[in-house]
């Protein structure tokens, strides 16, 4: 690796613009997600959150700007690239496999996995055999890590929605993934669901050396888990900081709560 | 009771093809979700390959092994080269360059072997087994035709069952945009899905060439009969299809034995109207949401 590739952050925005038609969906974003950070991107309907996760998935492509991944530019990447980069992202609508077991989902993330070759896999091989065990070893291991070992041989629909997003997130770590972008992790969870995966993020962090970006509208949850927070408004980075300093941010509580009356 | 047992085992042989040319469409289906009306005319392509080599003195199992090969190239070809532009488009689509395809196929090989109907032969005997001095009708070739759509049945089960590539294949085929995200390159085992039922038709076409005879427009008949055991199966289901095609091959045989001969392909629709009526996703079906 690199010299810039070790002190670079693990990922980078840089003047990010994008425009659908004539709305500016994103207007020159710049950001970082230093190694093992967790930065929360916050902001109300319509600034440009899930733009801004597409443009680092390579779903929309910028007009201007770039992206880097350890200090080098992503030049015209795809979805599928973004495994091997080591970044794995979750679905604001889970995107779980109804037909496959809880088991196989977490397989199918499995990608950077060594693989059988096709004729041994076809010809059912005992060292195709072999690999398909490891893997779905490794894939009850992560079910076991995130409490939910038993839920393996169930189709994921049969399980509770907070289990379901726990499966997503099993699917997700599989890869041994250096960032991981979670769209919205919170949405729907109860209040117990969510502190419960705070402290699961928190511990996966500190055991992993995990870098996180996540889009969230529950700001107690952004708040108690992020380091750094940015705020989107209308696609333009309106703050950036500790939770503490966003939080008290003129231009974040006008966002919020609109524009404060003029004394009169 | 012997003309019952006779009935039944003409039935699974014939079956057992129906079997393949379904396992054939049903591979494409789950993963492009589009119905193959190409498949007869690809199943021909590969057996004329076949019957070239065997004509020009070849074994009859190396013959068998190039069609398979050609039926992989085939498969893949049509897929990168004419499924994949219209992938994005309309089903509808899909299906008329599909016909486009089978067309010219016909017209390719009408061209380089003519139109007359060409004997293809046997693997094994065909004289029939004869167990306790009754005659059955129920080949070596038979026997022949019945292993081997089971094996590869088998083979298909196996891969999508227990392997992480079938995995991937059952993955990529249920939530594409999902799969690309997870580092699937979805795009390849599309053309993956594809060869390989192009290659389970080249093995239809091989054991179906001996009674039918090869000729351009010769399989036609073998589609509408493979596509009704699809869908009896349910259209997802490898081990579907095959049922699907036992089912159909059965009931075929006991109405031209106990009924008439000239009411086949009567009888075929009124097996898949009946089974359309009374499970409308196939015997087999899962689950049931549909884009067509």
């Amino acid at each position: 690796m690199s010299a810039a590739g070790t002190s670079a952050p693990l990922l980078e925005l840089r003047d990010v613009r994008v425009a659908f038609g004539g709305l500016t969906a994103l207007d020159g974003v710049s950001l970082a997600v230093p190694r093992g950070r967790v930065v929360g991107v916050i902001g109300p309907n319509g600034a440009g959150k899930t733009t801004l996760f597409n443009v680092v998935c390579g779903f929309v492509r910028p007009d201007s700007g770039e992206v880097l991944v350890r200090g080098e530019p992503l030049r015209g990447h795809r979805p599928h690239h973004l495994a091997a980069l080591g970044v794995a992202r979750t679905l604001q609508g889970l995107g779980l496999f109804g037909q496959l077991t809880v088991a196989e989902n977490v397989m199918a993330g499995a990608v950077r996995a060594p693989r059988a070759g096709f004729l041994p896999t076809l010809l059912a091989l005992p060292r195709a055999d072999r690999r398909e065990r490891d893997l779905r070893a490794k894939a009850l291991a992560v079910l076991d890590r995130l409490g939910l070992a038993d839920a393996a041989d169930l189709p994921p629909g049969r399980l509770p929605h907070g289990d379901q997003k726990r499966v997503v997130l099993a699917r997700a770590l599989i890869a041994e993934p250096a960032l991981l972008l979670l769209d919205e992790p919170a949405a729907g969870l109860s209040t117990a669901e969510i502190s419960e995966l705070t402290g699961l993020l928190a511990t996966l962090r500190a055991a992993d050396q995990l870098s996180v970006m996540l889009v969230e509208h529950h700001m107690d949850f952004v708040m108690g888990l992020c380091d750094d927070v940015a705020v989107l408004d209308f696609g333009r980075l309106i703050a950036h900081g500790p939770p503490a300093a966003v939080r008290d941010d003129p231009q974040v509580v006008a966002a919020y709560l609109g524009e404060a009356a003029a004394d009169g | 009771m012997t003309h019952f047992l006779d009935l039944t085992l003409t039935g699974v042989t014939d079956g057992a093809v129906y079997a393949a040319v379904a396992l054939a469409l049903v591979l494409i289906w789950r993963s492009t979700r589009v119905v193959n009306f190409a498949q007869g005319g690809m199943a021909m392509a590969t057996t004329f390959v076949a019957w070239d080599l065997v004509h020009h003195g070849h074994s009859y199992w190396l013959a068998a092994l190039a069609a398979i090969g050609v039926g992989l190239v085939l498969g893949a070809a049509a897929e990168r080269l004419l499924i994949r532009p219209v992938e994005r488009a309309a089903p509808l689509n899909a299906v008329i360059v599909a016909l486009g395809l089978l067309v010219l196929l016909q017209a390719g090989a009408g061209m380089i072997w003519g139109g007359q109907l060409r004997s293809y032969p046997s693997a094994f005997g065909i004289k029939g087994f004869k167990p306790f001095g009754h005659q059955l009708l129920f080949s070596p070739d038979d026997l022949f035709m019945v292993a081997s759509v089971a094996a590869v049945m088998l083979l298909l089960v196996l891969l999508f069952r227990f392997t992480p590539l079938g995995l991937r294949m059952r993955a990529a085929a249920f939530a594409p945009e999902v799969s690309r995200l997870l580092g699937i390159r979805v795009g390849r085992l599309l053309t993956l899905g594809w060869a390989l039922a192009a290659a389970v038709g080249a093995v239809a076409g091989i054991l179906i060439a001996p009674t039918t005879f090869v000729g351009p427009s010769q399989f036609d008949p073998i589609l509408v009969s493979g596509f009704t055991a699809a869908v009896i199966g349910g259209l997802d289901s490898p081990v579907g299809a095959v049922a699907g095609g036992i089912t159909l091959g059965c009931a075929l045989s006991y109405v031209a034995g106990y009924v008439s001969t000239d009411i086949g392909a009567f009888a075929a629709f009124a097996v898949l109207i009946t089974v359309l009526m009374l499970r409308p996703n196939g015997l087999f079906a899962g689950h049931a949401e549909r884009r067509v």
